[in-house]
Order: C-alpha cells, then sequence, then structure tokens
C-alpha cells in the first residue's frame, strides 16, 4: 500500500499531485478539494475576473479528464474532518476514511475577518476564492459606493476594478501608505498617486471602528476619527491567517502556519505540507516564512512532492509576486523587508520604473513598475546571487544583463 | 473551435482545439501540452509561455505590445525573430491551422 493523499486542490495541490506522477509515484493518488471545482487560478478573481472578462472554466488549470488521465483520483466538494495519524488515514466529512502511506497538507489560507461590530452584515465582502468571487461580482454590480478596507494587494486591485467600473471607491488603510509590508515608500507613493488620479480617495491611518446598517440599504463605515463613510458595498482585505487547524489538531507543530523544514516536511515523517499554509524555511533566508503567493505554491509543491517521492531537495526557490491595477504591472523579485539601501532605476514619474533594494551591498529585491524585463533580469540576478552595485542599478544606461 | 498544432521540440505534434478568445496559452495549458509553463497564469509577466510561430503566420497575430517585447528578452531559449508569448495571442478563426513550435524549456 503506496496510496498518497494530497489534502488542498488549489495551485499548490494540484502540483503536488502532478508532480507525483511525473517523478514516478505509481501508486493511489488522491487529491481532494473542498471547493466545488476543478483546481483553478486564484490570482486573476481579483483582477480580470472581477472586471467580468473570465467565464469561470477559463480560469480551471486542467480539464478533468487531464486528471484522470494521470490517474489522480481528484474529488471535489470534500471536507477532511481529521488526520488520524496513529492509523494512517483521514477522515473525511462524509464519514469514510482513506488510508494513506505519504499524506500532502496543502491546506492554503483565509482572509483575516475584519474584527469590528457589525461586520456579518451581508454587504461586507471578502475575497478569497471562486465562490466569494462570484458573490462580489453580483454585489459589486449593483453597488454605487464601495469602501475597501486594507491598502493591500487584494484591496487594491478590487478597488481598481471597481474604479474601472464607474464605482465610488474609497480605500482604508490603518498605516501611513499602502502596501507598506511589501514595497518601498516611493512605490506607495507612485500606488497612491495612480489611484487618486483615477478618482479613488485613500484614507491613511484610519481605523474602523464599528459598522451600521443603513435605513436605505447599505452600511456606514464609522472610523476612529468620527468619519462615517456610506458604502453599498464594504471590500475587506486585512491580510490572510493559514489554514492550519487540521494540521494542529493533529498534532503537528503549527505557528503562524504548518511548520515545514527546508524539505517540506511537518513534524510527521510520513506528513509534507506547502503552499501558503505552511510556516517555511527557506536557505536564502535566516528565518521561517509564510507567503501567500504562486510561486511558493507552486516551488514549495515541488519540494513537497520530491519529499514523498525520497528525493529531498531543498527550499531555496526565490519569492517573486505580481499584482496587476488598471494597466500598471507591478513585480517584485526576492524579499526586501531587509534593506538599507533603495536605488531607483527609470523615473516614476514615467509610469515605468524599478526599485533595487540592498542589504550591506547586496542585492536583496527589486521592485518593478511597468519594467517586465527588468524583473526577470532581477529574478536571474537574485538567484544566482550576482554582485550588482546601487550606482549600476541606478544607471539605467548600464545593461545589467552584462552582471549575469 | 479552431485547430492549433504545438510541436515540441522534440517535434511531436499535438493538435488542440481552442475556443475563440482564448489565449493559446489558455488552451495549451487546459489540454496539458507539456512545453508551456505560464507560470503567471497569462499575465504577461514571466515569459514561460514562449512559442515560435513561422513568419507565414506572423501577420495573422495580434501586434506585440511593448510588455511582451521586453519580456521576450528574458526567455529561458534566448528569442528569435519567430518568438512570442502564447498569453499575449487570442484565438481567432484566421488562427485555424496554425502551428507554433515549443522551445527546448521556459525555466
Amino acid at each position: 500500500m503506496n496510496a498518497i493523499v494530497v489534502v488542498g486542490a488549489g495551485q499548490a495541490g494540484l502540483q503536488i499531485a502532478e508532480c507525483l506522477r511525473r517523478g514516478g509515484h505509481s501508486g493511489p493518488l488522491t487529491l481532494l478539494g473542498e471547493e466545488r471545482w476543478p483546481p483553478y487560478q486564484r490570482p486573476p478573481l481579483s483582477k480580470k475576473y472581477l472586471g467580468g472578462a473570465v467565464a469561470d472554466e477559463r480560469l480551471f488549470f486542467r480539464p478533468l479528464d487531464y486528471l484522470a488521465k494521470q490517474e489522480i483520483e481528484f474529488r471535489a466538494s470534500t471536507q477532511v474532518v481529521a488526520i488520524d495519524r496513529a492509523n494512517t488515514r483521514v477522515l473525511l466529512a462524509n464519514g469514510e476514511q482513506l488510508a494513506y502511506a505519504g499524506l500532502a497538507l496543502a491546506t492554503g489560507a483565509r482572509p483575516r475577518m475584519l474584527p469590528v461590530p457589525g461586520a456579518e452584515h451581508p454587504a461586507v465582502c471578502y475575497l478569497r476564492g471562486l465562490e466569494d468571487a462570484q458573490g462580489l461580482l453580483v454585489k459589486l454590480a449593483a453597488a454605487a459606493r464601495v469602501v475597501v478596507i486594507g491598502g493591500g494587494f487584494i484591496g487594491l486591485e478590487v478597488a481598481a476594478t471597481a474604479c474601472a467600473a464607474g464605482k465610488t471607491v474609497t480605500v482604508i488603510e490603518a498605516s501611513e501608505r499602502l502596501l507598506a509590508r511589501a514595497v518601498a515608500p516611493i512605490v506607495s507613493q507612485y500606488f497612491a498617486d495612480l489611484h487618486r488620479t483615477q478618482g479613488v480617495a485613500l484614507q491613511f491611518g484610519a481605523q474602523v471602528t464599528r459598522l451600521v446598517p443603513l435605513a436605505g440599504g447599505g452600511l456606514s463605515v464609522e472610523l476612529n476619527d468620527g468619519t462615517a463613510l456610506p458604502a453599498d458595498l464594504v471590500l475587506v482585505g486585512v491580510g490572510g491567517l493559514p489554514n492550519q487547524e487540521l494540521a494542529a489538531q493533529a498534532g503537528l507543530t503549527c505557528a503562524n502556519g504548518i511548520v515545514v523544514d527546508e524539505f517540506a516536511r511537518t513534524s510527521d515523517p510520513l506528513i509534507v505540507a506547502a503552499g501558503d499554509c505552511t510556516s517555511h524555511i527557506n536557505r536564502r533566508y535566516p528565518t521561517p516564512l509564510r507567503l501567500e503567493s504562486v510561486q511558493n505554491a507552486v516551488d514549495q509543491a515541488k519540494i513537497a512532492a520530491f519529499s514523498l517521492l525520497g528525493l529531498a531537495q531543498p527550499y531555496q526557490d526565490l519569492p517573486w509576486f505580481w499584482s496587476d491595477q488598471y494597466d500598471v504591472k507591478l513585480q517584485i523579485a526576492g524579499l526586501s523587508q531587509s534593506h538599507d539601501t533603495a536605488v531607483v532605476r527609470g523615473a516614476a514619474v514615467s509610469g515605468a520604473f524599478s526599485v533595487f533594494y540592498f542589504a550591506a551591498g547586496a542585492l536583496v529585491a527589486v521592485d518593478s513598475v511597468n519594467r517586465p524585463a527588468d524583473h526577470m533580469l532581477a529574478r536571474k540576478l537574485l538567484s544566482a546571487q550576482r554582485a550588482v552595485t546601487p550606482e549600476q542599478a541606478a544607471d539605467v544606461n548600464f545593461d545589467l544583463k552584462l552582471l549575469l | 473551435m479552431p485547430k492549433i498544432n504545438f510541436v515540441s521540440a522534440a517535434g511531436v505534434t499535438q493538435t488542440i482545439e481552442i475556443p475563440t478568445g482564448w489565449t493559446l496559452m489558455e488552451g495549451a495549458i487546459q489540454n496539458g501540452v507539456d512545453g508551456i509553463t505560464a507560470e503567471c497564469g497569462g499575465g504577461c509577466a514571466c515569459a514561460t509561455c514562449h512559442v515560435l510561430v513561422p513568419a507565414a503566420w506572423a501577420e495573422k497575430l495580434p501586434p506585440m505590445a511593448p510588455a511582451e517585447n521586453d519580456l521576450l528578452e528574458c526567455t529561458a531559449v534566448p528569442r528569435s525573430p519567430q518568438s512570442r508569448l502564447s498569453c499575449q495571442i487570442a484565438v481567432t478563426g484566421a488562427l485555424e491551422g496554425l502551428t507554433v513550435h515549443l522551445p527546448e524549456r521556459q525555466t
């Protein structure tokens, strides 16, 4: 018996299953998804999908018969309620039990709920899955006034889509700038200017204290400075939480995610985990990371699959991210939090520039705005840990390709 | 639905039908064409859906935007005059019978 069960059929779960087959696992392979769809792409949900440009089936990664052809048994609408590690079985909500020789957890993350009175109102929306996006699409069409709580990626992408659809949009951000955890102030400023130019109102340093239903429908979003903003729709994007409960209840070590080592192994040698749900070790960084991104879902999933195949390979891929707002593409290579120096390549006023971040003289990350070639080059430079000086990075006439 | 031929670097042809309006990349991914990675999901952000389009077909394709042109500088197999990103090519009736060639690798 060498059955492998994958819990979670998002991008990471699908990748684990496909890698297992490609890597030579010939035994039974079951992919369990809680949602009713086959594995699908999440990034377009806050972008093109919400703009109404994409039909549901265009989001699907693979046709169902493709999974069947690879002898991956995919089960939709299937909830796992417990992992019985002593007997190496997972228990399903329908009472069924699936035995495993190897288990992979790719349970993802969920939106952090807004912890204020009145937040359970139906006009308050979150965005994580296709069902959320379907609901949001309908509510957005009927709304005139949209308040977005949280100036992070999800909030700003929804704000951009809502604004492009002609809605009156206000973004409320608790800190003093947009995307504060992800980018340098110059990039935050660029996006603040971009949204304001498009007509979005931005409020910084603002805390939501409560949401009060309005007599004519909608809500009043009340802030700590006494402001009250009327809204037909409130989109909350205040971060995500890892879906670690299943693992924690089974006694696996969890700390802001399912804790895995650099080989994507949990504290149980038969169980690996990958994607948004993990707190993981990447050889590039000194401390554990929890990332919600396509890159981490795909690359860590491969590491997890390799471990189940007995081919342990350390996780050392470079993190990268992207965001589309209006016709602006932001691409991030590496993690910039440790930087002490930042230089700009190109001019922010031109709408196409990159910010190169250095820590102790070494390049650690690059944010690119409408400069996709800089991004791809940055990924290569960072992956190969090439020496780049701030002077070279800031000089648009210096060809960075020469450093590869 | 227009039929499109994808020829692998090893010379194996896979013919698939792609709905009009979908991109070549979407059709390839959904039909499990190996050799297209598309790690960004069609955002014109990663240069991993690189294809080579014979010159005779080039004029039937949508023109190349600056972002695509820039990204083609970053493909795993260096670009040629026939290079395009398949996420930027929407299928139309005019592409019936199109043959594209896949590079040896995408990453």
